[in-house]
């Protein structure tokens, strides 16, 4: 993966825009996150094949190398996601951007892709 | 240790096997007792991608399952069950199905024994999944049928709670080995490997936990 250059994204993300595509979102802070400190709270979140088609794509933020992503989905709803770092687009063309912590471990993803992810 | 007719591994996590229980399985394989390996998904919602990140969440998938190919031949294990359940899904299952799943793998393999982790003690809900499971396959065999449980806990209060473990297998003469083990599921071991590595009392104190004696609780269900 490569860290985020905004304005490569910003295109990526263009040709996903106004057809169906399939997301993987996804934001944890680890099921073992407060086993090893208390004063974490667990949180997180996947959802995965989910088809969506948005109508506006963007790319913000940028400071200390994180970035937001926000979607305008057709039907008015939104998918946002806070705190990506690095994007590759993988050999079955699925476009992937991961957020990884200080630690180096994924805090965050968001993936598009105009097939299915695996199950 | 004793003579099994078999030992069936029972873990949701490619790696699960490393740390706590892969000299015990290869004293069991040394001694000429048969073991299964059955892990339950291909820990493929992993947050660690490697140490600088090297996979994606996508590739996690073929990389892990890999990774736990190349542990179970260093282990020499022959018998490795990969069963593909999604990670972080396990508890979601339909209730039941966990275990009856584990029970044609005891009736299919004959098996006297069975490694897994500690109902309540082991941390993650993909381990407590699996040992409900575990518990459940078991419960419902007639008492001189049952394998005996061999099981792992690590939750804080564990010492508390279940006293000092009472099966300790010593595994000295596996220290290498097992630490190949540990290196072969290099995607999620990077950190710790650096640790036993080092020559410092830290690292000693790595070596004394991980390479020295591998600790279970039995449990009985009754
Ligand atoms: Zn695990």
């Amino acid at each position: 993966m490569e860290k985020i250059d905004r304005e490569k994204v910003q295109e990526i993300l263009n040709q996903y825009q106004d057809r169906p595509v399939y997301i993987h979102v996804e934001i944890t802070s680890g099921v073992y996150a407060d086993h090893l400190d208390e004063n974490i709270f667990n949180a997180g979140t996947f959802l995965r094949n989910i088809q969506v088609e948005f109508v506006q794509g963007a790319i913000r933020g940028g400071r200390n190398g994180q970035y937001r992503v926000g979607l305008k989905l057709v039907n008015g709803g939104w998918i946002y996601v806070l705190g990506l770092t690095h994007y590759v687009i993988n050999e079955n063309d699925e476009f992937i951007m991961h957020g990884f912590d200080h630690e180096g471990k994924l805090a965050s993803a968001l993936e598009i892709s105009s097939n299915e992810f695996f199950k | 240790m004793e003579k099994e007719r078999h030992v069936l591994v029972v873990f949701p996590h490619p790696d699960d096997e490393a740390f706590g229980v892969s000299g015990t399985i290869m004293k069991y394989i040394d001694s000429g007792v048969p073991v299964t390996y059955a892990c339950l998904t291909y820990g493929d919602m992993g947050r660690s991608l490697g140490y600088p990140p090297f996979a994606t969440r996508e590739s996690l998938h073929e990389i892990r399952k890999q990774e736990v190919e190349k542990s179970a031949r260093i282990m020499k294990l022959t018998d490795l069950r990969l069963l593909g359940y999604r990670d972080k899904t396990l508890e979601f299952e339909q209730p039941g199905h966990l275990a009856s799943v584990i029970k044609s793998l005891i009736d299919e393999l004959n098996t006297s024994r069975i490694i897994s982790f500690y109902p309540g003690y082991s941390v993650h809900p993909d381990h407590e999944a699996t040992a409900e499971a575990i518990v459940g396959a078991v419960k419902d065999m007639a008492p001189e049928k049952r394998p005996a449980l061999q099981l792992v806990a690590f939750d804080k209060d564990t010492l508390e709670d279940l006293g000092d473990p009472d099966i300790i297998n010593d595994i000295t003469g596996y220290e290498d080995r097992k630490e190949e083990v540990m290196a072969a599921h290099i995607s999620q071991t990077g950190p710790l490997l650096k640790r036993l590595a080092a020559d410092t009392v830290e690292g000693q104190e790595t070596r004394e936990a991980y390479l020295k004696l591998e600790q279970f609780y039995s449990y009985d269900i009754d």
